[in-house]
């Protein structure tokens, strides 16, 4: 058998061996690449352990952060997907508007003007809250798309079926279109999910106490650049990759069951 | 049974599918809708279903017009065993839990009472050992056959059925037809749309063809098929029975 460079069907079929064998040979060259370019400037762990507990506190911020804006981004995701099958006009266009201007800015502008530009005009100080009002509103209008692609990937047949045997509009979308729906998005929501953790860093611009903000903190403290940011980098890939892998075998029970 | 069709419009977009269309039709247990595909069938067993609602014009069920709004039609729907030619079952439910949602969400049966219903039905059709099937683990004609029982399940008034085998291969479309005979001989009144000609002539008791937005014909099954009138239906018989 002749193999290619590419693969040309679907799957790759590696052997189990070839694949551990491939993983560890990468993890050592790519580590001791690292370690020679790096490991001069990675010297100054004790003055930075000593800021360990702001380092914990920012992280338990960001987590808290982002399980917060995740509720209220959700609960804002299935009104306003609603909202856009609503057979009321103005509240269709007011939704259709709140998700294609969210989705058209970046969320730094977002940040800058909802703290500094509206929570200020209304005398509302409160940094934390109003982050996670303004995380949960920008992931809100992506999670209002999810939704929505979802119903609408329901088939015509399913409405069909659903009015033939008599249900209400109310009693289509409870006992028929929600739980294929809740099946079909659970993917993309876990992945937003994972985009919210990683969001909710660009809150240390409006001084916000969550993990970026105190690695950033500890780097001016005692100009360790590094020591800061790795610790940063890893504690995001430590709560982002469970996400990952779990939105991949979401999507692997998903195909397999339809 | 009897079926009055009055000035029976339906457009869709610029397209008229039904024009002006006036029939009758009286008929003991079965009555086959044919034609090209097109024609209008489906579309009239969508109005007859109460899923559309005519341009203009009305339809008398036995004697009675059929309702205007949308809640009175959908309580018109619910009396109604509506069987499409595929995708009519719920992926999420089992062959039971699809049998029992209109029992207990329309019907307002208790739980346990429509169980024993459903399973009742599912038995009578030889599907009891597939009751906690999910669709995706069940054959196509076993999937019919589901919805089938899912029509039946809560004693409809007549049934109305659209190309029930048209997604089924020939041995999974006999399964099918063999319920709906049985179907028929319980005794409840059916309307069917369908490709299956041999099926029209043994098990219809009139059959109806359907062309170009109207009724053109309409006969006893076998006076229909052996001396059609209407040179349209004679040549779209002799096109498709040619082979």
């Amino acid at each position: 058998m002749q193999a290619g460079f590419f693969i040309d069907r679907p799957t790759s079929p590696a052997r189990p061996a070839a694949k551990a064998v491939t993983i560890i040979i990468l993890l050592l060259v790519y580590s001791g690449l690292c370690w020679l370019a790096f490991s001069h400037s990675l010297k100054n762990w004790e003055q930075v352990w000593g800021y360990r507990v702001t380092f914990l506190n920012g992280w338990a911020a960001t987590i808290g952060i982002s399980a917060a804006a995740l509720l209220l981004s959700t609960a804002i995701g299935a009104l306003t997907a609603l909202a856009r099958r609503s057979a009321f006009l103005p509240l269709r266009y007011t939704a259709a508007a709140y998700v294609e201007t969210v989705r058209g800015l970046p969320l730094l502008v977002l940040v800058l003007f909802g703290f500094y530009g509206i929570a200020n005009a209304v005398g509302w100080n409160d940094r934390v809250s109003v982050g996670i009002v303004i995380l949960s509103l920008f992931s809100g209008a992506y999670i209002a798309e999810i939704i929505r692609a979802g119903i609408e990937s329901v088939g015509r047949s399913q409405w069909d079926s659903a009015r033939a045997i008599g249900l209400t509009p109310v009693q289509t979308y409870r006992f028929v279109i929600f739980p294929q729906v809740l099946r079909q998005i659970l993917p993309p929501v876990a992945g937003q999910f994972s985009s919210l953790i990683k969001d909710s860093s660009l809150l240390y611009i409006i001084g916000i106490p969550e993990l970026t903000f105190a690695a950033n903190q500890i780097n001016s403290a005692t100009y360790s650049t590094f020591e800061s940011f790795v610790p940063l980098g890893i504690c995001y890939l430590v709560l982002t990759l469970p996400v990952s892998l779990w939105t991949k075998y979401l999507e692997s029970k998903v195909r397999y069951e339809t | 049974m009897k079926i009055l069709l009055r000035g029976l419009t339906k457009r869709f977009g610029l397209q008229t599918v039904l024009d002006a269309v006036n029939f009758e039709a009286e008929f003991a247990h079965t009555l086959a809708l044919i034609g090209p595909s097109g024609g209008g069938k489906s579309t009239l067993l969508r109005l007859l279903a109460g899923l559309d609602a005519p341009d203009s014009g009305e339809i008398l069920v036995n004697g009675e017009p059929l309702p205007q709004d949308e809640e009175r039609l959908r309580i018109h729907r619910s009396h109604t065993g509506i069987v499409f030619q595929a995708y009519n079952l719920f992926p999420h439910l089992s062959a039971l839990g699809n049998v029992m949602l209109p029992l207990t969400e329309v019907h307002g049966i208790d739980t346990a009472t429509a169980r024993d219903r459903a399973m009742d039905v599912l038995k009578r059709f030889h599907l009891a050992e597939h009751a906690a099937k999910q669709p995706a683990q069940l054959s196509g004609g076993q999937r019919q056959r589901v919805a089938i029982a899912r029509a039946l399940a809560v004693d409809p008034a007549f049934l109305l059925l659209d190309e029930p085998t048209s997604a089924l291969d020939p041995e999974m479309t006999a399964e099918v037809l063999d319920v709906i005979v049985e179907l028929r001989e319980s005794g409840k009144p059916i309307i069917l749309v369908t490709h299956e000609m041999g099926f029209a002539r043994r098990s219809a008791d009139r059959v109806a063809f359907i062309a170009d937005g109207g009724v053109l014909e309409c006969a006893a099954a076998g006076e229909f098929f052996e001396n059609p009138r209407q040179p349209a239906v004679k040549q779209f018989l002799e096109r498709i029975l040619k082979y």
